[in-house]
């Protein structure tokens, strides 16, 4: 390999791009929610899937029916299993999933042709089934409202912008890791292998699964692994576990991640699509 | 030899012929790519590590969970371990090749050669890495009766033989129907996905489901989508806590839905209309 291919290719420049984005975004997101809407079956799949949390949340309220388990008791393991079915059914991405098939069948090559970058497309996908996500979602939310008003948000203002923040940081998060394991796909025949493997280490280290505060010895590797900025932190912040300035500091963590995540997934992609130009379709 | 005998016989050894050449076949597709094949088995056995992990806090907690021990529960798990190996080994890789084969129309290939169709797609693909938890469940199997200082008797371990065999039946029956769906709606890629989540409600012994609303969910996991009958009930037939008029029961119930399974694919296949139509 010479310098020249190692040069990034000349950019049409920044400001340029990202006006380019602003105007074609309304129609993505437009194509995405008709996307959603027509494959309204599959979509439903996919929010089907995440079932576990309520399996857990009956394991767990047979377990605290004789005393509480540390900071927790029946209810609120049930504020802690909504709360993470709300944040988890927001913020998820199967992204990684779509990614590795595109990239394997080449039909990357037709979004790699248009002017814009295919990760906006990608993101205008799933910011676009976000409607679809709310009229999900809001039936959770109001069980939560109704079983435990009393919790949430330690009725702080402050909180709830944390919170609003940390959904944010979560989604992008999320976002940028499905980048990352997509774009194993051009290095390796299938993506499927590690994304399976991810599956698994984020159902346990994000607090998918069981609480962290409860997971005994592993805790201390679930604090400072990325895994919990995508779950667990939004969902304590909501259900009131967290004081506002753990908070605070937690969401400097996570918005840390975030920027760390998206510059590795950013440099991986470009790599991974400078390979698969080389292939020749 | 009897004519009569004779074609039943020569059926048996003309498929068991054809399933030694597709598992050859699937094997050397499998051992072709050495890192993936390295690779592949290493995270079976790290999933096969997170599994545990739950069951590892929960019964660090508590002695008993809705009347199961830690090894009690540990025996769902191995169980678990070993259909999941089934399940993930010999069952979904071949189906999921069915539904791309629908879309694509590429069913037509498998249509025209002279073996049941059904039979050609579900021994199409083995993942022989998942041998790795095979070994997994066995050792878990030892560890757990081991923390009981027992042994199950021979019987016991035959009806737990007789309920491994039942349960990949049901196992494999579900998913020819989840297959079949594909015949009807095309884009169910991701059903695999929603089959796999809810086998994981296998992983814990089903009582642990009885305080959900009354019980429904708990007949739901038995009846209707029944992972119960392929881990909780193997565990207690294991265990020697299972009665006979149950376990009667469940086997005239897993041998019905074979039968409803395979209906439903010759329904399937009447409606699948090629590449070119």
């Amino acid at each position: 390999m010479n310098a020249a291919d190692d040069a990034v290719p000349p950019l049409p420049g920044a400001a340029v791009e990202i006006a380019r984005v602003v105007r074609a975004f309304p129609t993505l997101l437009r194509i995405g929610v008709a996307e959603v809407v027509a494959y309204r079956a599959e979509f439903l799949v996919w929010i089907l899937t995440t079932n576990m949390p309520l399996v857990m949340l009956a394991l767990w309220h047979a377990v605290a029916a004789d005393g509480p388990v540390g900071r927790f008791d029946q209810t609120q393991f049930t504020a802690y299993y909504l709360g993470v079915l709300a944040v988890r059914l927001a913020t998820s991405n199967w992204m990684a999933w779509q990614m590795s098939m595109e990239i394997r069948d080449g039909t990357l090559s037709t979004k790699l042709l248009r002017p814009i970058h295919p990760l906006f497309g990608y993101a205008a996908d799933h910011l676009s089934a976000i409607p679809m996500r709310v009229l999900v979602v809001s039936p959770i939310v109001v069980a939560l409202f109704v079983t435990s008003w009393s919790r949430l948000l330690r009725h702080d203002a402050h909180l709830t912008l944390i919170l609003i923040a940390s959904l944010v940081g979560a989604w992008l998060l999320v976002f940028f890791s499905m980048v990352l394991l997509g774009s194993i796909a051009f290095f390796v025949d299938s993506a499927m292998g590690p994304f399976e493997l991810w599956i698994g280490v984020h159902a346990i280290f994000s607090g998918y699964l069981i609480p962290l505060e409860i997971l005994g010895r592993v805790r201390v590797l679930a604090d400072v692994l990325p895994f919990r900025f995508m779950l667990a932190f939004p969902v304590e912040t909501l259900v009131g576990l967290l004081s506002p300035g753990d908070a605070l500091r937690q969401l400097a963590a996570q918005w840390l991640y975030v920027i760390l995540t998206g510059w590795l997934s950013l440099r991986v992609w470009r790599a991974g699509v400078r390979r698969y130009s080389a292939f020749g379709g | 030899m009897p004519s009569a005998l004779q074609a039943p016989l020569g059926f048996a050894t003309r498929y068991a012929g054809l399933f030694r050449v597709q598992m050859r076949m699937a094997m050397l597709a499998a051992m072709q790519y050495r890192v993936d094949f390295i690779v592949r088995g290493l995270i079976a056995f790290l999933w096969s590590a997170l599994t545990l992990i739950p069951l590892l806090v929960v019964f660090g907690v508590r002695q008993q969970v809705a009347g199961w021990s830690f090894a009690e529960a540990l025996v769902v798990v191995a169980w678990f371990m070993l259909l999941r190996a089934v399940l993930e080994g010999a069952v979904s890789p071949s189906l999921t090749a069915v539904v791309e084969h629908v879309r694509k129309g590429t069913l037509d290939f498998v249509l025209l050669k002279p073996a049941d169709a059904q039979f050609l797609v579900s021994t199409a693909k083995f993942e022989p890495w998942r041998v790795v938890d095979i070994g997994g469940a066995l050792i878990l199997f030892g560890y757990a009766f081991g923390m009981m200082h027992r042994l199950p008797s021979i019987a016991q371990v035959v009806t737990g033989l007789v309920f491994l065999a039942l349960a990949v039946l049901i196992l494999y029956s579900i998913w020819i129907l989840v297959v079949s769906a594909a015949f009807w709606v095309v884009k169910v890629d991701n059903l695999s996905y929603l089959f796999g989540s809810l086998f994981d409600v296998g992983r814990w012994p089903i009582d642990v489901l009885r305080g959900v609303w009354g019980g429904t969910l708990r007949l739901v996991f038995t009846f209707v989508f029944p992972v119960a009958l392929m881990t909780t009930y193997p565990a207690l037939a294991l265990l020697g806590r299972l009665d006979a008029k149950t376990a009667a029961l469940a086997l005239g119930g897993g041998i019905l839905f074979a039968v409803i399974a395979r209906r439903v694919w010759r329904r399937a296949l009447a409606m699948y209309t090629s590449a070119s139509s």
